[in-house]
């Protein structure tokens, strides 16, 4: 982007902001912003603050249902379960993570789990998303990035270890994804789920004029000025290093302590209102609450405790620092909050008061320093931007896809390939037992989880396939939804709401518009077909450096309820159980792992029927409800060859399988054919299993029988399960390891 | 029973959920407190008081509770800390040697195989010699580390607890837990409370809570 010089009228730009929305200030105060006032509507009306791009799509997604509370909009969505709130949402700290990875991730835990508080629910799982461009072990990258590539998954793996650990949440799942187009821009999504009494859910509401407004937490700091305008809203460049400044630094101590009092307040019943300070710090938390009740608020800068000397207004008004959250109480509560956070040994301080202007009005030291309608910050413009579809890529012809040479080294790519293999190195270095609540935690198709003050349990996974939404935004997307849902379906959880992070790259590229109201589409039809409202979500645009943008990446985040019976599991239970594929194998490679791994091709994807993919979750569900299976495993990335190794080794038990007639063995072993779930079942259960399956019109194909200690495949290809472990377990530890 | 809670403990509720599924009333007791008479057990629980900052267990050491809790040791009351809690017993001097980082330089979280090294101590009276727990560790300094005269004395006393079966964390002489002089005190890197319940984590656990028990019961009825 081309600066005007430094000058008083352009400084609006250096803002971000453009001349229209500078006209529109004017408009909206009738007069000229000061420094201060222009700061303020800089961050409020960033893309990452503003979602003016995104909103016109995001208000056609469904987000209604029966068990939905609370809907998109607040700082989180919730649903009910079995009488209790459960609170869910997910973020994005990509362009953080990249200039410092322990940091950015540590900060993007942080504010997931403020959103969650603010809610007044107790954080109890963070589901952390990553994806990054490949390791120095592919030769399809230079040594020099896939070294940098290495360092970030160092960084982000410990940041999340840090802060998540510090804090006492587990962290039960998420995803590792490797892929070239993440080399310049990684994804660092976090998803967090909370729960809290249905009526003592709160709000971000600055109600009742006289009110005290509180701020709790950190001192304010220097630390992320213009982090949303500056880092998330738009794309990296060569020497991103010098943006450095606006990367928030975390305290997972105090995020601790904030935790704890914030709870406690809530549970004293002093709370007002709540919310949390993350992007646009101050100037947004006030704001947002204030103009959500219907009020305004007075906010006088000299009592917010700061961390150096000669702050400006502007950016005691725009800081990001971490680990802050804001309530409001009646002046008689006053004293009791105060003593509930010194007793936290957490910084409280009296900000303001809650007024019944509707503006926002700063002072410093009795000096008004900005006056402006505090639901103007919020009401950013509104963006129809042009939309194009780009050039078609070639469709990849399945006939195309010759077999490998050897079966069995195909077989073992896959098992080794670190976007495929076993992610024990990263989530080891988790908390994922705190709070005794993670009856399956990660390496699991979804996370099983108690609900503390319910009978019933949860399930929680988050899915993206990026390269398959290059290919087809629309279906890609669909695709993402019903593999959350199959994940859920798998361990027993009936799919009940859908909370979303959307990685995508520059907005105002009309290709990049394209993909994404293609994908904002798929959300909503798949959420729909599935019966998955949308609750919520986030959306990161301008994932992209020096040009390259990202593959659009939605990352679809599930819940569902799991009713009585527990979840089968993974793996092989028994030797002469009987492993049976329901659903059906289509000759579709395109798109397939195999195809990447072992051809190096890229393009396509497979197709999808809801309408099966519905039936399929019902007939899993039932079955596992009935005690039917042994073992369920989704069968996806990888396809059947994936998932017979992944069974074999959870239960550390072999298989023999038989190919299906009609398909060629590789491609009945690596398509990656939607609507599928690997199970196994004991001889005389199999009779009951193919009538609920009947009943609902999903075929039953038996594949074979558990037993021995090797995964036999016909007569094509015989793999020591030992052998299999080898290369499944130590594919990441190894490419993690320095030279 | 007594859970002292640190700012940033935050296993607290795990343990307290663990007593209550063997039907014992344990209660919290904030870091502030200068007395502890009424329990018979006090439990420093996992976790990273006061973040951890400076050095595991290094702040909270001094902490006005801890006085009451080395009062308390002294007049023989049984005092276990897990994890965060045996790093803030060696920092206090309650039990000897310290906690470094791991061997790995990672964090751990991963069930693990350990020994119980002895019999004859409260916190494992039930057990039965070299009987094997899985029981989970979630730390990343729980390299335990002492001189070589000091390991002589703890294997000559019997002070050694637990030792893990295959050593994840570079501790020396695999060890996973010691006992104070007197045997009242125990410091483990386990999280015993972590394996109490069969739908998380299993049941190996329960052989350290029952132990305490049964010779609180002993204590009382004066058989000890």
């Amino acid at each position: 982007m081309s600066e005007a010089p430094a000058t008083v009228v352009s400084l609006h730009r250096q803002l971000g902001l453009t001349d229209d929305e500078y006209a529109r200030i004017e408009e909206i105060l009738g007069r000229k912003p000061n420094h201060a006032e222009l700061a303020m509507y800089s961050v409020m009306w960033s893309e990452h603050c503003s979602y003016k791009s995104s909103k016109i799509y995001l208000r056609t997604l469904p987000s209604e249902g029966p068990q939905v509370l609370i809907g998109p909009g607040e700082g989180a969505g919730i649903v009910e379960v079995d009488g209790v709130a459960v609170a869910l949402r997910i973020e994005s700290h990509n362009h953080p993570s990249f200039i410092e990875p322990v940091q950015g991730a540590e900060t993007g835990i942080g504010g997931i789990v403020r959103d969650i508080l603010s809610m007044g629910a107790r954080p109890i799982a963070l589901l952390d998303p990553l994806r990054f461009g490949p390791l120095p072990v592919e030769d399809t990258v230079e040594p020099a990035t896939a070294e940098r590539n290495r360092f970030l998954v160092e960084g982000v793996v410990t940041g999340i270890s840090t802060y998540g650990n510090c804090i006492g949440v587990p962290t039960v799942g998420g995803e590792v994804v490797f892929d070239p187009c993440y080399s310049g821009n990684p994804l660092v999504n976090v998803m967090c789920i909370g729960v809290a009494p249905v009526e003592r859910i709160m709000l971000a509401r600055a109600h009742g004029p006289g009110n005290v407004v509180l701020l709790l937490g950190s001192k304010t700091g220097r630390d992320g000025i213009g982090g949303v305008s500056v880092l998330a809203s738009s794309a990296f460049e060569e020497g991103s290093e010098t943006k450095r400044p606006s990367v928030q630094v975390g305290d997972p101590f105090t995020e601790k302590l904030l935790i704890e009092a914030c709870l406690e307040l809530i549970e004293r019943g002093v709370v007002v209102g709540i919310q949390d300070l993350g992007g646009a710090g101050i100037c947004c938390a006030t704001s947002e609450s204030a103009a959500n009740a219907g009020t305004g608020m007075r906010i006088h800068l000299e009592n917010v405790p700061r961390r150096e000397r000669g702050m400006e207004p502007f950016e005691i008004l725009t800081s990001e620092s971490q680990e802050r959250m804001l309530v409001i109480v009646t002046p008689e509560d006053e004293e009791e909050a105060l003593a509930t956070c010194r007793r936290w040994g957490l910084g409280a301080s009296v900000i303001g008061q809650v007024t019944a202007s509707g503006r926002l009005e700063v002072f410093e030291d009795g000096v008004c320093v900005a006056d402006v309608p505090a639901a103007s910050l919020g009401d950013g413009p509104v963006y129809y931007r042009p939309v194009e579809r780009p050039h078609e890529a070639p469709p990849v012809p399945d006939t195309d896809v010759a077999p490998p040479e050897d079966l069995r080294r195909a077989v073992l790519a896959l098992a080794g390939d670190p976007s495929l293999c076993s992610k024990r190195w990263v989530w080891e270095q988790y908390d994922h037992q705190v709070m005794l609540g993670t009856v399956t935690g990660p390496g699991a198709d979804a996370a099983v989880l108690r609900l503390p003050g319910a009978r019933k349990r949860i399930a929680v996974t988050a899915d993206a396939n990026g390269r398959w939404c290059a290919a087809d935004p629309y279906l890609g997307t669909c695709h993402a939804v019903a593999e959350a849902a199959r994940n859920l379906s798998v361990v027993g959880a009936e799919p009940i709401a859908v909370t979303n992070c959307l990685n995508f790259g520059n907005p105002e590229r009309a290709d990049v518009m394209w993909a994404f109201s293609e994908s904002v589409r798929g959300l909503g039809d798949a959420c729909t077909a599935l019966g998955t409202p949308v609750t919520g979500g986030n959306v990161s645009f301008y994932n992209e450096t020096a040009g390259r943008s990202i593959d659009p990446t939605p990352v679809v985040g599930m819940v569902g309820v799991v009713a009585d019976a527990g979840p089968p599991g993974t793996g092989f239970r028994g030797a002469g159980h009987l492993i049976v594929l329901l659903g059906e194998t289509l000759p579709e490679l395109a798109g397939s792992e195999f195809l990447r791994i072992v051809h190096r091709r890229q393009g396509g994807l497979p197709s999808l029927d809801l309408a099966r993919e519905a039936a399929l979750g019902r007939v899993v569900r039932g079955a596992i409800a009935r005690s039917l299976l042994s073992s369920a495993h989704d069968c996806s990335e990888g396809g059947l060859a994936l998932a017979l190794t992944e069974s074999c080794l959870a239960g550390g038990l072999g298989a023999a399988v038989t190919p299906e007639d009609g398909l060629p063995v590789h491609v009945w072993l690596f398509s990656e054919t939607a609507g599928r779930v690997l199970a196994s079942v004991e001889p005389h259960r199999l009779p009951a299993l193919r009538a609920l399956a009947a009943a609902e019109g999903v075929p039953v194909s038996f594949l074979g029988t558990v037993g021995g200690d090797a995964l036999r495949i016909g007569s094509e290809a015989d793999i020591p399960v030992a052998v299999l472990r080898d290369v499944y377990d130590n594919a990441l530890p190894a490419a993690m390891r320095h030279a | 029973m007594a859970i002292v809670v640190f700012p940033g403990s935050n296993c607290e509720q795990d343990v307290l959920q663990a007593f209550a599924c063997l039907g014992v009333r344990a209660e919290y007791v904030w870091h502030h407190a200068t007395d502890l008479g009424g329990f018979d057990v006090v439990v420093l629980p996992g976790g990273f008081s006061y973040g951890d900052y400076l050095r595991t267990g290094a702040i909270a050491a001094f902490s006005p509770v801890m006085e009451a809790v080395r009062r308390f040791a002294a007049a023989g009351g049984l005092v276990i800390g897990i994890c965060n809690g045996f790093q803030i017993l060696c920092e206090a001097g309650l039990l000897p040697g310290a906690l470094r980082w791991n061997a790995g330089l990672k964090f751990i979280c991963r069930p693990v195989t350990v020994r119980v090294e002895t019999t004859d101590s409260p916190f494992t009276s039930a057990a039965v010699a070299g009987q094997a727990l899985e029981i989970p560790i979630n730390h990343f300094q729980g390299n335990y580390h002492c001189s070589p005269a000091l390991l002589d004395q703890l294997d000559a006393e019997d002070r050694i607890a637990f030792r893990y079966a295959d050593n994840p964390n570079g501790s020396v002489s695999d060890i996973a837990g010691v006992l104070s002089a007197g045997r009242n005190v125990l410091g483990m890197m386990p999280h015993p409370e972590r394996a109490v319940d069969p739908a998380v984590g299993g049941t190996d656990g329960r052989v350290v809570l029952d132990s305490m028990l049964t010779s609180l019961w002993s204590l009382r009825a004066g058989v000890r």
